[in-house]
């Protein structure tokens, strides 16, 4: 049980003074009778963008309509203040892409296939077989780059995607999920990567994960996308703060009633998969005072409703929290 | 903070302008192909008939006795035709998994995320065939040709036969493009080369076992010009002018050969796509 998402926030993720890396105006996607980008309007801020959304949110299409390979049947996409539309070849020599489902060139060895990648990307031949070594060694390939591609591990195909989006130096790379199917070391060393790149290297990306602690730990924003359209965008600090104070409580007896009797009190609230609710007691001015009395708030109107609690404790807001909100339950 | 960065560099030197990726696609597939000893065997033995040709050449240019082995329009046609079976292996061996195993792969995605287009994609992997069936077609006949003036001495045979190197040159390609263009279309339908080569070997043979079968159930040997490989037989008759004044076939055979080249153009539009769509 959740609450329905509420009005969204304006579509925009770009700090005052700030130029887009991708800026999309009223992007509109239809495949056939499904729509699946439903008049978009956001702009990207330079760094670290969480791209988030449930499946079908469109965040593949969005994906797409930046590298230019679907034709918006309505609204422009610029990236790094090119059109897409207009010059999509040059849009594209400036992104790297990383796939989220496993993807190489059967039968080449790992420096063979991002050198190769290097020069479809327009590297003259020596640049792109000496940046192939290089960036081989930074994704951490470098002992295992004269195998052949299809003997490596799922972890090492991760990092080899990651490796052919870097190859030709992109001022964007686009990462579909990229720390789909690794070990929780792999997946560490990933997001170290990934942040490296943002932080160190001035590369500027865009993040789709349905991880959420991936995000949270490697970006500065995010944009959430539900049914085709943005349902909230921003840094994350500012989504995370500003809601009031949360809470995670579980109760036994008719939780239906008191979830009813929350909402009543003007409390948000959302079951998780654990049986248990977090709960966010608003700090809005206009809020109940007993508001700021928090957990014995909490059982007294608990105690009301005739039910008991097992478990209460403040808790940190996360995107979890944020991603319930704008979307529901949905992921 | 350390001597040297071995991280992430940032790149600075030169950029190749858009348009020049389908190059490095057909560079790279023809290196990898050649790099397989097999493959290697294989593109030589497919150059026997022009040793034997020479053979041929050298006696028929040595000997009076051998006058009558003297090469002309049919010696050519015969030899591109006995080509044409290291041409099918050629196609087979190449052409199955040049798209198939890019599906397989998911390498579309990762081709087309770089500054190339749909059409350079296609045209560099076509280019991969057309020119290792160019060299096992085109380059024996051709040099067969050469042969045969260095064993006489002049340039007489050619200027005397001005219309073979023309003819041999528009028969080639008219072949490698169908032969190309078809197998492309197929491996675009698949992710399995196994079965790409399979579903070729299956459109040539059974369109020209039903088409012969066709014929002589009906009488009809138009029939025989309907299958690719009896359409190719034809056009290459008119092309080199065996083919006798009033001889039916040509334009359904020419028909035939373009309603093929279309089909497949048509079929890689439509299935090579940058990244599967998901409703």
């Amino acid at each position: 049980m959740s609450l329905p998402a509420p009005a969204p926030p304006p579509a925009t993720a770009l700090p005052p003074g700030a130029s887009p890396v991708v800026a999309c105006d009223g992007l509109t996607v239809r495949y056939g009778s499904h729509l699946a980008l439903s008049d978009v309007s956001v702009a990207f801020p330079p760094g670290a963008i969480g791209l988030l959304g449930p499946n079908g949110a469109g965040k593949s299409t969005l994906i797409k309509a930046v590298l230019g390979l679907v034709r918006p049947d309505a609204g422009r996409v610029s990236v790094l203040g090119l059109d897409v539309a207009g010059d999509p070849l040059g849009v594209r020599a400036r992104i790297g892409y990383m796939p989220e489902h496993d993807a190489h060139i059967p039968g080449m060895t790992a420096v063979s296939f991002v050198a190769y990648c290097g020069e479809l990307a327009g590297l003259p031949g020596a640049s792109a077989m000496q940046r192939a070594h290089e960036v081989l060694f930074y994704v951490g390939l470098g002992e295992a780059r004269y195998r052949t591609v299809d003997t490596y591990s799922t972890g090492m195909k991760q990092r080899i995607k990651l490796a052919q989006a870097l190859v030709h130096d992109p001022d964007l790379l686009l990462l579909d999920e990229p720390t789909n199917g690794l070990d929780p070391r792999g997946r560490d060393d990933m997001l170290r990567l990934i942040a490296d790149l943002a932080q160190r290297k001035g590369i500027n990306l865009v993040l789709s994960s349905h991880l959420l602690p991936d995000v949270e730990t490697t970006c500065q924003h995010v944009v959430v996308m539900h049914q085709g359209a943005v349902a909230a965008a921003g840094p994350i600090a500012d989504l995370l703060g500003q809601r009031g104070r949360l809470y995670e409580i579980r109760v036994k007896g008719d939780t239906a009633r008191f979830a009813m009797a929350l909402r009543a009190e003007g409390v948000e609230c959302h079951d998780t998969d654990e049986a248990t609710w977090r709960v966010v007691v608003p700090l809005a001015a206009d809020a109940p005072a007993a508001h700021d009395a928090g957990v014995p708030w909490l059982c007294a109107i608990a105690a009301r409703e005739g039910v008991q609690v097992r478990h209460v404790r403040a808790s940190m807001h996360s995107l979890e929290d944020v991603f319930a909100r704008v979307v529901g339950g949905e992921r | 903070m350390p001597v040297h960065d071995q991280g992430y560099q940032r790149y600075s030197g030169h950029r190749l302008g858009p348009g020049r990726a389908w190059q490095v696609i057909t560079r790279t597939g023809v290196q990898s192909l050649v790099a397989r000893r097999a493959f290697l065997g294989l593109l030589l033995l497919s150059w026997t008939p022009f040793l034997a040709g020479t053979v041929q050449v050298y006696l028929s240019s040595s000997f009076e006795q051998a006058a009558f082995l003297s090469p002309n329009n049919q010696t050519y046609w015969d030899f591109l035709e006995r080509q044409g079976s290291f041409a099918f292996l050629i196609t087979v061996w190449v052409g199955a998994g040049l798209i198939a195993d890019d599906r397989r792969a998911n390498a579309l995605a990762l081709y087309l995320s770089k500054p190339l287009t749909v059409t350079e994609y296609i045209v560099g992997k076509l280019a991969i065939l057309l020119l290792l069936l160019g060299a096992v077609i085109w380059a024996p006949a051709m040099a067969l040709l050469l042969v045969q003036s260095a064993f006489a001495g002049s340039l007489e045979f050619i200027r005397t036969h001005a219309s073979l190197v023309p003819a041999i040159t528009l028969y080639s390609l008219v072949a490698m493009a169908l032969s190309s263009l078809t197998m492309l279309a197929l491996s675009s339908l698949s992710s399995s080369s196994r079965f790409v080569g399979i579903m070729y070997a299956g459109v040539i043979f059974f369109t020209q076992a039903v088409t012969r079968v066709l014929a002589s159930a009906t009488g009809l040997p138009i029939w025989n010009h309907l299958s690719p490989i009896g359409a190719l037989d034809r056009v290459g008759q008119t092309i080199f002018g065996l083919d006798g004044a009033g001889q039916p076939g040509l334009l359904p055979a020419l028909a035939v050969v373009l309603g093929l080249t279309l089909a497949s153009v048509a079929i890689l539009r439509w299935r090579v796509r940058g990244i599967e769509v998901v409703a």
